[in-house]
């Protein structure tokens, strides 16, 4: 009886503990940096020549050119 | 600070393809390259949408995840570009792309594949700005010049739109309010559904998607 009530208590710690060992099976993914050459700015030629604020500008009324209500002027 | 996207009214699109024809034209693009296409839903059958379709240069950009050699960058205006010099033509980002942009050259006997090429929403590359280089790999820099992608520019009846986001959201919204619908032709509701109404219909027999 002694004997049986330990093995059922071995089973049972056996069962209970059998995922304690497991790990993650998910990899950890890491976002990768750029391994290219560095790019220029838009604004960094002529005729911006470093001004980002013509750049954003000039950029921002000529989208006003995709806009027909303006583009009629109603 | 400007957010580049892109976005196609599909209740002006009607699929004449001068989009794809500009950026073929404007950045000299060879034969089995398509930076941009025109898909049309329910082709042939009454009520047929199409939209322009290219790099979207998304704001987490799956290409850039998955790419073995992280050829892949964003410059601050949100345009999502690569380095060719860096690219192996593996494939992984075409795979990746939801909207199927990334393209690859096949120039050889046995369908070798070269090195990846898309839209570049006119941004270039990591070359020198508006160098000889530069157009020969990634095309012309229209944005260095002050200029808006050729394809949106080019478009005749204004359905493709493409520069800030917030510029673009304000022209749209106002298109909207003037006719009074059309802003719910793509969106959650569009493809999910709304409680108590339908998802999308699929394409009507007769038609292709």
């Amino acid at each position: 009886m002694i004997r049986s009530a330990w093995v059922i208590g071995v089973a049972a710690a056996a069962f209970a503990l059998a995922a304690c060992g497991e790990r993650p099976q998910v990899i950890q993914y890491k976002q990768g940096a750029y391994q290219g050459k560095p790019d220029q700015k838009p604004y960094a030629n002529a005729p911006f020549d470093g001004n980002q604020q013509k750049w954003d500008n000039d950029l921002r009324q000529r989208n006003q050119a995709q806009n027909e209500y303006k583009r009629i002027g109603s | 600070m400007a957010r580049m996207k892109f976005l196609c009214d599909a209740e002006r699109c009607i699929e004449c393809n001068g989009c794809v024809t500009a950026c073929k034209q404007e950045h000299d693009i060879p034969w089995g390259v398509n930076r941009r296409r025109v898909v049309t839903i329910n082709d042939g059958v009454p009520g047929e949408r199409s939209i322009s379709v290219a790099c979207m240069h998304c704001s987490d950009a799956p290409c850039m995840a998955v790419c073995p050699v992280d050829c892949f960058y964003k410059t601050e205006e949100g345009v999502v570009l690569h380095d060719k010099d860096l690219c192996i033509g593996c494939g992984y980002c075409f795979y990746a792309c939801p909207f199927g942009a990334p393209q690859f050259p096949q120039t050889g006997a046995f369908g070798v594949r070269g090195k990846m090429d898309k839209c570049t929403f006119c941004a270039g590359g990591p070359e020198a700005n508006n160098s000889e280089e530069e157009f020969r790999k990634y095309g012309r820099n229209r944005l260095a010049e002050g200029k808006l992608p050729a394809c949106a520019e080019m478009c005749s009846t204004k359905a493709l739109l493409g520069g800030d986001g917030d510029v673009l959201a304000d022209i749209y919204r106002q298109r909207v309010t003037v006719r009074g619908r059309g802003g719910d032709v793509w969106g959650w509701a569009t493809a999910y559904g709304q409680p108590g109404q339908a998802p999308a219909q699929a394409p009507a027999k007769g038609g292709k998607s």
